[in-house]
């Protein structure tokens, strides 16, 4: 278990976030939904990211800056060198019948991956502002919606989610009312994480009814592990 | 001699981390079960990192019937930590692992900033363990305290056979926004670089105070961080935060300390073990040849240049 050291290629801004494009060297792709360790310039720990994009040489991140590890992330300039550890975690189980995705935010962040992988599927994105949901360029013909109108208001409209596989990321709400819609959702979880491979506890959320880390066990789960109502209705 | 320190790694999720190691040391071990503190368990600061982890562990007998087992297969010797809320659960969990040939040292943790402290002394404690066990005794001590050398010194007459220094110190980080704690806990274990000189002026303090081998850690997260230990007395060095950044901190770091001793003109760096511990350093003294083995934690100490 190495980390990379990958040169950055680009970065770019789309509405608040910054796309950080890195030569791939030695780094695979892994599934979508999976994450990788990004050293933050100036910071003690790395920060979890999913893959956004993938080409053939290089790997793209999606960064929302919020916080100073974030900050540093976004302020990272072309021809700069990271140290980059992954791909890590269990991501999406693409294995599912009419997928469609669902994001709120910086959870667009591994769908255009992801519907690369998974060809021409649906793809529903809901935002705060018309300056965030410019990211939705990421992910050409998503149907967007824009705060007040909630991401799981298209979603219910598609009627019968039985027979689909939800794949969502995005905050803890939206997962919580996706989930609510369609039980089965596979969901990106989130937690602060330091070390992104078992070593430090410091992830745990409650899975399975116990605290467990997220990083081992997730990102990606089923609403019967990680939500309690779910787990009784299971 | 490069360890991790307990807490900071688990072996069998990482085993081809732990192979980069002369020993793997576990969690810490506690009589029952502990799920650990709530979430949010971790913050990291502008000087270092904050954990509230609370000692989740499997309790001492589901660690021997079901983990002993697994860990006994790594390829490096294996160090447990144990930790307790009384000097009897100490003893007790010591005496379940006495008879156990894959266990090479113990290392009694005295000082998680965590949780709620043992009532007794570190002395008592450590007495408790020393008729419990014969296996090597480790005590792994808290910075906080007004003397650490008298708490080393208090160990050593109860039996320890060296000492983990040091432990977490306890720390508070606020959220900007909402000026609310960031921990579940309120405060939890400060390390990383902001403990780096502090475990320096412990393992200096107790180096000096007792003749017993020492593993330093605390902030350690390049070559020249583990030389500055092993000068101020360790014999050993304890890696952990530098684990959650870089898994390939071991190797990493025993390449750079190794080219650090030899840009020294010192062909091994145990030579220069205690160097700091006389008055000019490399430049007037003979180095303390203190060393302590992985497997059996026996040392071997000349003390031809102490007092």
């Amino acid at each position: 278990m190495r980390r990379q050291l990958v040169r950055v290629a680009g970065a770019e801004g789309i509405g608040p976030y910054r796309l950080l494009r890195v030569e791939r060297g030695g780094l695979e792709a892994g599934v979508p939904g999976q994450f990788f360790m990004l050293e933050a310039p100036g910071r003690l720990l790395p920060r979890p990211m999913s893959l956004c994009l993938e080409t053939r040489t290089e790997l793209g991140f999606l960064i929302d800056p919020v916080g100073p590890g974030t900050r540093a992330l976004a302020a990272v300039e072309p021809g700069a060198s990271l140290r980059i550890l992954g791909p890590l975690g269990n991501g999406f189980q693409l294995d599912v019948p009419r997928p469609v995705l669902v994001g709120g935010g910086i959870g667009i962040a591994p769908f255009p991956f992801t519907a690369a992988a998974l060809g021409d599927v649906p793809a529903l994105l809901g935002f705060r502002s018309a300056w965030h949901a410019e990211a939705a360029a990421l992910l050409p013909g998503a149907e967007v919606v824009i705060d007040p109108v909630l991401v799981t208001e298209p979603l219910a409209e598609l009627g019968d989610l039985d027979g689909r596989g939800v794949l969502a990321c995005g905050p803890e709400p939206m997962l919580r009312a996706v989930a609510s819609l369609a039980p089965r959702a596979q969901l990106a979880w989130e937690a602060p994480m330091a070390c992104g491979y078992g070593a430090c506890f410091g992830c745990v959320v409650e899975i399975d009814g116990r605290l467990k880390r997220l990083c081992v066990e997730g990102p990606v789960l089923t609403p019967d592990r990680v939500l309690p109502a779910a787990r009784a209705a299971a | 001699m490069i360890l991790n320190a307990s807490g900071c790694l688990d072996a069998l999720t990482a085993p081809e981390v732990v192979a980069g190691l002369d020993a793997f040391v576990t969690k810490t071990v506690t009589p029952l079960p502990r799920d650990g503190n709530p979430p949010v368990r971790i913050a990291e600061t502008d000087v270092g990192m904050l954990n509230t982890i609370g000692l989740a562990n499997p309790g001492i007998e589901a660690f021997v019937s079901d983990h002993l087992p697994l860990l006994a297969e790594l390829p490096v010797p294996l160090w447990v930590s144990v930790g307790g809320f009384a000097a009897q659960e100490y003893a007790r969990s010591c005496a379940l692992l006495d008879d156990r040939a894959e266990v090479s040292v113990i290392e009694l943790n005295v000082s998680c900033p965590n949780v709620a402290a043992p009532y007794e002394s570190a002395w008592e404690i450590v007495s408790a363990a020393r008729e419990a066990t014969s296996k090597p005794l480790y005590a792994k001590l808290s910075p906080a305290v007004p003397d650490i050398a008298e708490v080393a010194r208090a160990a050593a007459a109860a039996g320890a056979d060296g000492l983990s220094l040091v432990n977490t110190i306890r720390g508070l980080a606020l959220d900007e926004r909402t000026l609310a704690p960031r921990l579940s806990t309120g405060a939890g274990g400060l390390s990383g670089p902001a403990l780096r000189p502090i475990a320096l002026a412990a393992v200096y303090a107790c180096a000096g105070a007792v003749e017993l081998p020492i593993v330093g850690m605390g902030g350690v997260a390049c070559g020249r961080d583990a030389l500055e230990l092993l000068a101020v007395g360790a014999s050993a060095i304890g890696l952990g935060t530098v684990l959650f950044t870089d898994p390939g901190a071991p190797a990493r770091i025993r390449d750079e300390l190794a080219a650090e001793a030899r840009a020294r003109g010192v062909d091994n760096p145990a030579k220069l073990c205690g160097i700091a511990l006389g008055e000019r350093g490399l430049a007037g003294e003979k180095p303390v040849e203190n060393t302590v083995s992985a497997q059996t934690g026996n040392v071997a100490i000349s003390t031809e240049n102490r007092s």
